[in-house]
């Protein structure tokens, strides 16, 4: 290295390098900025310029030049057109094939996500508009189906029953479930060994069991072989069964992200390995728990298939989940579409829609709880902070200071 | 100043101090804690675990009886002492291929969408619209499919079967170009149910895709866009060979889903027990259906059969979904080592 160095330094030294300052050019146009966050004019004129002339091309298409009708074709034709626009346009405009393909791929994967989302909105419309009929008459939310025939009009009977029967089925299965699974996360993460390898394994492969055999088995189980009666209890089982491998698996995603620094701090102020747990570990990950219960209960309350064999079918109101039939939301849902008749049918509708608003909220709940605390202070808070300020403003300016610190604290 | 310790001659009389004896064997509270969450985690092993092993005791009359021809017999009819699954095996893989080639490429696209393409403030919203159609229960999709889809997707069907009806897959056995034809005839077909099945295989193989996706490491998609490629070459050289593991392993977990799907697929297929490549035309058959729509009638060795139906669907699915998360697992332990 050195020897190539050398031969250097004379030339280096013969040719001082200066610095120079680059002189300022007072008659210069300053060049424009680029901007960064927007795509450039002609872009934005190819964007909208392409669907615009899908649109019209659309409109030629369909209907004056082909034989085929309906809103349904007047998008397909619309959007294939569009991209047809766009890759001629960016051929023009940039000679480049990357750029091309630049193009159809965002066409491509933008589309994807718009049918997809288009179909949720579809989804949830659909079921909320066909079970309108049903749903603003306030007997469907007050009455059971007791003496009502399927034929009825709108104004007689009602979901009480499987509205009633959701809640105890899911009532049972959360009872069980929960404690259960969550115990089953604390074993798998605070106790661990060979054992609780199989069992994260084994609960990981049944997440994904297919519903109806978890009611194939209760079925047979409970059923069949031990000759209790179809009932609400048994159907709860088997919701139970459903939910118990997603609320281990999910709880255990969540106690294992409780820091471990925390369990040493509990161990090394000599707390047992079980008040660890419940004082600080439950605690710690209580709001991924709710998260987790929520989603597991989102997910029951839908369960069809396993219901529809354990449970049987009720048109009226029945509490006691250990003897006798007893139906739920998604069971009274497929029983009247089932039907043919178009008025169970819309009662099936609204019913669906009950299930999903359930479901959105139940949604909302989940995500609600499994977000971070805000740093912001909520407007109670806020206030109250507000408050206890003025006080202690008042109180400086006071000629003495009020003894009665804590009452002052706790009027608040 | 330092001072030595001076040598103590009572301490070499001494024995030597023994090191306390530790041991990570819990004593006491904690072993009853420990013994107790074991026996917690032992009856969920026995519980979710018995039913793979049950079933498997349950079809042991029915396959000493039938043997092998239950795999290969394709009438369901107890009555004629004829029961076999192959038709209803042929329907299930058909219905789940059917919503794969549906959702495989929305759910690639809109995880992609998600990841690379959306406004960073619209993506979480996004991510919950995914999170939330997974939760939409099974039975509401079966009655969005019945009465909204099907109609479209009859008509549909018709126009594949008169412009490509040359091809086996898309022949219907019913005249294309009659006047008024007979429509009945294209739906409750396999190709409907897969439509529908699709909608709830696709926010689970998305979510995967997506989760997979955004670990991969910001540095390569700088690198990439620096070295002048677009948004396109990026994805198509670091994002898409980096969530590879992701995108098979999600598409496998949907797969699993799509095979163990039930309550849509009977709202939606009517039965017919013939193995038939014309999943256009009306009647098909799956085994989650096929338990759902016959265990009312079952007695005795009918119902066993249909538990060992139960148990054929209980290893396929077990497979593709453990096939699945090894895929997953690898290509995720892979990205933290890289």
């Amino acid at each position: 290295m050195t020897t190539v160095a050398e031969p250097a330094q004379p030339t280096a030294r013969s040719q001082p390098v200066r610095t120079t300052l680059p002189t300022r050019d007072a008659d210069r146009v300053p060049a424009p900025r680029l901007g960064l966050g927007s795509l450039p004019l002609e872009q934005r004129f190819l964007t909208w310029g392409a669907r615009l002339a899908a649109v019209a091309i659309a409109w030629v298409v369909v209907g004056r030049l082909l034989p085929v009708h309906g809103p349904a074709w007047f998008l397909v034709v619309a959007a294939l057109a569009n991209v047809v626009v766009l890759a001629v346009g960016t051929a023009a405009l940039d000679h480049r094939n990357v750029a091309v393909s630049d193009r159809v791929a965002q066409w491509v994967v933008s589309t994807g996500a718009v049918v997809v989302f288009a179909a949720l909105v579809s989804v949830i419309v659909f079921v909320i508009e066909r079970g309108w009929p049903a749903l603003h008459h306030l007997n469907f939310f007050t009455k059971d189906m007791t003496g009502v025939s399927a034929t009825d009009p709108l104004d007689k009977g009602g979901i009480l029953h499987a509205v009633l029967g959701s809640l105890i089925e899911l009532g049972i299965a959360s009872a069980i479930a929960l404690p259960l699974g969550v115990g089953t996360a604390v074993f798998m993460n605070e106790v661990g060994g060979r054992l609780a390898t199989v069992v994260r394994t084994v609960v990981e492969a049944m997440t994904a069991l297919p519903d109806i055999l978890a009611g194939l088995f209760i079925y047979t189980v409970w059923i069949i072989a031990l000759g209790f009666p179809r009932s609400g209890l048994a159907a709860g089982l088997a919701i139970t069964v459903m939910m118990l491998p997603i609320i281990a698996r999910a709880s255990d995603v969540v106690l294992r992200i409780v820091p471990g620094t925390l369990r040493e701090a509990s161990f090394a102020l000599g707390a047992s390995r079980w008040s660890t747990v419940w004082h600080v570990v439950l605690p710690t990950a209580r709001p991924g728990l709710a998260t987790a219960l929520i989603l597991a209960i989102a997910r029951g309350v839908g369960e069809t298939a396993p219901v529809m064999i354990t449970s049987g079918n009720a048109t009226f109101i029945h509490l006691d989940p250990t003897t006798g039939v007893m139906t739920s939301l998604p069971l009274y849902i497929f029983t009247a579409a089932r039907s043919g008749i178009p008025l169970a049918i819309q009662r099936a509708f609204g019913t669906a829609a009950v299930l999903l608003v359930l479901v959105l909220v139940l949604f909302a709940i989940a995500r609600a709880l499994a977000r971070p605390p805000s740093t912001k202070l909520s407007p109670l808070r806020r206030l109250r902070s507000a408050a206890r300020a003025a006080v202690g403003t008042a109180r400086t300016r006071g000629t003495r200071p009020t003894p009665s610190t804590p009452l002052a604290e706790e009027a608040l | 100043m330092t001072t030595l310790p001076l040598h103590d001659p009572a301490a070499d009389a001494r024995p030597p101090a023994e090191p306390r004896r530790l041991s990570r064997r819990p004593r006491g509270g904690d072993a009853v804690f420990a013994q107790s969450f074991r026996a917690v985690g032992a009856s969920v092993l026995v519980i979710t675990g018995g039913i793979g092993l049950f079933l498997a005791y349950q079809s042991v009359p029915t396959l000493r009886h039938y043997g092998l021809h239950f795999l290969t017999t394709r009438d369901w009819n107890p009555e004629a002492d004829k029961v076999g699954i192959a038709a209803v095996l042929v329907g299930t893989i058909e219905v789940a291929l059917v919503a794969m080639v549906i959702s495989f490429p929305l759910a690639l696209a809109t995880a992609l969408y998600i990841t690379e393409y959306a406004a960073p403030r619209l993506r979480a919203t996004l991510v919950a619209a995914v999170d939330l159609m997974a939760a939409v229960p099974s039975i509401v999709y079966g009655l969005w499919g019945f009465f909204l889809i099907q109609p479209h997707a009859a008509g549909f069907a018709l126009f594949l079967q008169r412009n490509l009806g040359w091809f086996p897959l898309f022949h219907v056995g019913a005249d294309p170009h009659a006047a008024v034809p007979d429509m009945s005839r294209y739906t409750a077909s396999a190709f409907i149910g897969g439509v529908t099945v699709s909608m709830m295989v696709m926010p689970m193989a998305c979510s995967v895709m997506r989760q997979v996706f955004s670990e991969t490491p910001q540095g390569e998609k700088e690198g990439a866009l620096a070295l002048g490629a677009t948004r396109w070459g990026m994805i198509r050289t670091v994002v898409l060979p980096f969530g590879k593991g992701g995108i098979i392993g999600g598409t496998m977990l949907g797969l699993g889903r799509a095979l163990g799907e039930t309550i849509a697929v009977l709202l939606i297929i009517s039965p017919e027990f013939v193995i038939k490549g014309r999943i256009l035309e009306i009647g098909s058959e799956t085994v989650a259906a096929l338990i759902a729509g016959q265990f009312g009638e079952a007695t005795g060795i009918q119902l066993s059969a249909l538990l060992t139906a139960g148990l054929v669907l209980f290893c396929i699915t077990l497979l593709v979904n453990t096939l699945a998360a090894v895929v997953v697992n690898r290509s995720r332990s892979g990205a933290q080592t890289a």
